[in-house]
């Protein structure tokens, strides 16, 4: 009987959806599929394009096109003086979506937000290992299990959550992808039915589409949602076409058969942008590509030492031979795009000559050092191999003969983050949330060392500065503390910041309203199609 | 015929056992492991590494995880993929008859044109004909299939527009999948063009996936076919007058096809290592990606009970051989 009801549903949705052929549907050929469709879970961009970004909303959200919060769920919000308590009152008549497999019955509330965060950090919740061997490792990584002491709903429309210490970036994570609210009613149907695995696959939320179907590494598909409380999106259906492969992304958004695709490969973004019924957006990626000196064994022990290793490598010659050009050469650990970068820091200038003397200089003579060269290609480091051989071929002019090594990847990011490791690996980020804390201190600060401080760099200096500014909530002064920080970083060298890389977005000039994301996520709220 | 049967069936369990031991072994002899591949560049603590990993049954020594794995394969459970949380027969089932359709379609293409021109090869021996042919096939044998691909779909997708570039089906049309194959899917939607399109889907990746086995059986058939061509048998059916089309069609053929169905049934195998760069240069949702991405996520159960899942269609399609064999060749029965 089961059968035949789920057959006549999927019968009678096939044909509305045969009916509605003419209906406005953007195609968006995406790079992957999504692990899942639950944001806790994971920390991918492309599962959290398919899910946190399309399907739910969070108490706060990134204004379209800025790393800037602005209210989303939550209409407004205080702090108290102390910067450990906040206090939430949230958006009245925001309704959950409609889709075949669940009607809601209530408006968004603050048991949903509750709901939410505590399945995150409560072990004892049951939804807390709803899925075999999974985790909410963002939260976890962003350390909200120690931050959160309680988060508790003071009325049907009021939330307060309360922190174990002021910190600063904390509204930057409640916009967050794992910081999505899920509806409790759905979550206690699913519990009820004893098929909680269902919260994975068939996401329901308040935002601006609804799921309707996954074909596995096929196609996604979603319906606008009617009673989207910021209004009713302006296309109707949106699909992803799951393509792997750079090159038949390209193909495909040229033939018209997606309107949207996301990371040509950089030989083709010249043809595309000579393509006239395209436009291609572009935009420095929120990312940093680096190479981290072991700062705690000899000569990288001395800052003059590693200045001078900055100094010999001709980073426009990286950026050339790697990116074709497609990114800029970085001197700040945080990329020009996000809030406080120090535009006023000089970089190491390019001179071997000068390098060479330095090193010899501080008495460092036939220098002989391993290049770890990661062996994937990265968003901020398309060929780590190749920029290794230009930067090995600079350091052999001023006399310093550098061995290139490599490793297969997870045994790269295990065996890089040893405080013990020998010579300079290369490494880079991609921003989580538009805050210069999560750069700066979750790459270089002391807490670090061992694990994501790959230079195992710890200034006291440095450390007090990003410290300082993680607990005061005052912008102005936020700014003037990362700003220095930069200076420190610049003068102490424990990097040779590499580059920034641009990220293109080609899109079909058919499609209005597309803004491209800093943070690196494709969202289609606020975009519009013509025939 | 019975006993037969049962011999090729008594080597099975061995080999099956085999086969759970080498998935098993293979995907953990990779440096690495599924917990630190998600967690990227996010270094994740040692405590909570570990703590996870114990979640997921990874802390045990390995001789309990595979008496524990044996265990769950006979039991018909194959356990839940470690990234995306589904079922893996599930996933398999799914994404299995894409694969088997594309397959299908590729060696019917590749033994429809692949035993003529064999056979016409051998027949026109060291003629410009022969060398055309024999010079195609060397030339798709050797055919990166990557590239193969590409440039089919620049061409034929690009500059001439005659095909789609990837997928399935044109994401115009939607409809359940009752059997998972395409074209029956299309065909029952009801949906006007619905069929067409997924037709004009197949075209390519069939091609591309179609270049290797049609090689080598043409290659195959030419040399089984010019060794029999010499028999005695075959000079006697010529002196007795019989058509040239009938001394090869019937008594020549029949007997060169041996070694060929045998070559065909091991074109299963190349075919399914096809799949995989084939499927991911068309977006085809099959098996072959499946595998692949779960190879480099490190995602052991997928990688375990995917490679089980397959070594055992291609016994069952090798056993089929075996026994379609003893039907050709009585002989081999006894």
């Amino acid at each position: 009987m089961k059968n035949i009801r789920t057959l006549l549903a999927t019968t009678v949705l096939a044909t509305m959806l045969a009916t509605t052929v003419q209906a406005k549907t953007l195609v968006y050929c995406s790079e992957g599929s999504p692990e899942g469709f639950d944001p806790g879970l994971y920390t991918a961009g492309t599962t959290f394009d398919a899910s946190s970004r399309t399907v739910y909303n969070r108490l706060v959200e990134f204004k379209h096109g800025s790393t800037e919060i602005e209210p989303g769920l939550a209409e407004s919000w205080t702090s108290s003086e102390d910067g450990t308590e906040y206090t939430f009152k949230l958006r009245a008549g925001v309704k959950f979506q409609t889709t075949e497999f669940f009607t809601p019955s209530r408006d968004f509330n603050a048991d949903d937000v509750v709901f939410s965060f505590d399945r995150q950090l409560n072990a004892e919740n049951p939804w807390n290992k709803y899925v075999e061997g999974g985790a909410y490792e963002y939260a976890d990584g962003m350390g909200f299990p120690g931050l959160i002491k309680s988060v508790e709903k003071v009325d049907d429309l009021t939330v307060k959550f309360t922190l174990t210490r002021p910190e600063a970036p904390f509204m930057a994570d409640l916009a967050m992808d794992f910081a999505s609210v899920l509806s409790k009613e759905y979550a206690d149907k699913l519990q009820a039915d004893g098929n909680m695995a269902q919260m994975n696959q068939m996401p329901l939320g308040t935002g601006p589409f609804a799921f309707v179907a996954y074909q596995p590494d096929a196609v996604i598909r979603y319906k606008a949602h009617d009673g989207y409380w910021n209004g009713k999106e302006n296309i109707d259906d949106l699909v992803f076409a799951i393509t792997t492969d750079a090159s038949v992304r390209v193909q495909k958004l040229k033939a018209g058969e997606c309107h949207v695709t996301v990371y040509p490969n950089a030989a083709d973004v010249d043809g595309l942008k000579a393509d006239e019924s395209l436009t291609v957006e572009q935009q420095e990626g929120l990312n940093v590509a680096y190479l981290a000196y072991n700062t705690t064994q000899a000569p990288f022990d001395k800052p003059e030492v590693r200045k001078a290793l900055n100094m010999a490598v001709n980073k426009q010659a990286i950026i050339d031979a790697v990116f074709q050009g497609a990114a800029s050469v970085a001197k700040n650990p945080i990329p020009p795009t996000m809030w406080s970068y120090n535009d006023a820091v000089e970089d190491d200038k390019y001179d071997p000559e000068a390098a060479k003397k330095m090193l010899e200089d501080a008495g460092v003579t036939g220098l002989k050092m391993k290049l770890w060269a990661m062996p994937v290609s990265r968003p901020y480091m398309l060929n780590a191999r190749r920029a290794a051989e230009v930067m090995q071929a600079d350091y052999a002019k001023v006399g310093v003969e550098a061995e290139i090594v490599t490793y297969e990847w997870a045994e790269y990011l295990k065996l890089s983050k040893d405080k013990a490791r020998d010579g300079a690996v290369m490494l880079g980020w991609t921003g989580d949330n538009g805050d210069p804390d999560n750069f700066l201190d979750t790459l270089l600060g002391c807490d670090a060392v061992g694990g994501n401080n790959r230079a195992q760099w710890c200034n006291e200096e440095f450390d007090k500065l990003v410290k300082a500014a993680k607990t005061t909530s005052d912008m102005a002064e936020r700014t003037r503390l990362y700003e220095e920080a930069q200076v420190v970083f610049k003068r102490e060298a424990p990097w040779n910041t590499l580059d920034h890389s641009l990220v293109f977005v080609p899109v079909s000039k058919k499609v209005s309203g597309f803004v491209q994301d800093p943070l690196g996520y494709h969202r289609f709220d606020g975009v519009d199609i013509s025939e | 015929m019975l006993r037969f049967l049962a011999g090729r069936f008594a080597v099975l369990i061995p080999t099956f056992l085999g086969v759970a031991l080498v998935a098993f072994a293979f995907i953990r002899l990779l440096p690495g492991d599924p917990v630190m591949l998600m967690s990227g560049e996010r270094v994740m603590s040692d405590e909570r590494h570990a703590e996870i990993m114990k979640s997921l049954g990874y802390d045990k020594p390995l001789s309990i995880q595979f008496v524990d794995y044996l265990g769950d394969i006979v039991t018909g459970d194959l356990g839940n993929s470690v990234v995306t949380k589904r079922p893996i027969l599930d996933d398999f089932f799914k994404l299995f008859p894409a694969t088997l359709e594309l397959s299908i379609c590729a060696i019917f293409l590749a033994v429809f044109l692949g035993i003529p021109a064999g056979v016409l090869a051998a027949v026109r021996r060291g003629s410009w004909i022969d060398q055309s042919l024999m010079g195609t096939a060397l030339v798709g044998y050797s055919m990166p299939i990557f590239w193969w691909g590409l440039l089919l779909i620049i061409l034929f997708s690009g500059i001439l527009q005659w095909t789609p570039v990837s997928g399935r089906i044109s994401l115009m049309y939607y409809f359940p999948a009752h059997t998972g194959f395409m074209l029956i899917d299309s065909l029952l939607s009801g949906q006007p063009g619905a069929f067409k399109s997924a037709l004009s889907h197949l075209i390519l990746p069939t091609i591309v996936l179609c270049t290797i086995p049609l090689a080598v059986i043409a290659r195959q058939t030419r040399s089984a076919m010019l060794e029999v061509l010499g028999e005695d048998y075959v000079r006697t059916a010529r002196s007795k007058g019989l058509s040239p089309r009938r001394v090869i069609g019937v008594h020549a053929l029949r007997n060169a096809l041996i070694p060929v169905v045998t070559t065909i049934g091991l074109q299963v195998g190349v075919l399914l290592a096809g799949a995989i760069l084939t499927e991911t240069i068309f977006s085809w949702p099959g098996i072959g990606k499946w595998m692949v991405d779960a190879v480099f996520k490190r995602d052991y159960p997928v990688v375990q009970g995917g490679l089980l899942l397959i070594a055992g269609i291609i016994m069952i399609v090798n056993l089929a051989v075996d026994l379609l064999y003893g039907l050709i060749n009585p002989r081999i029965r006894h």
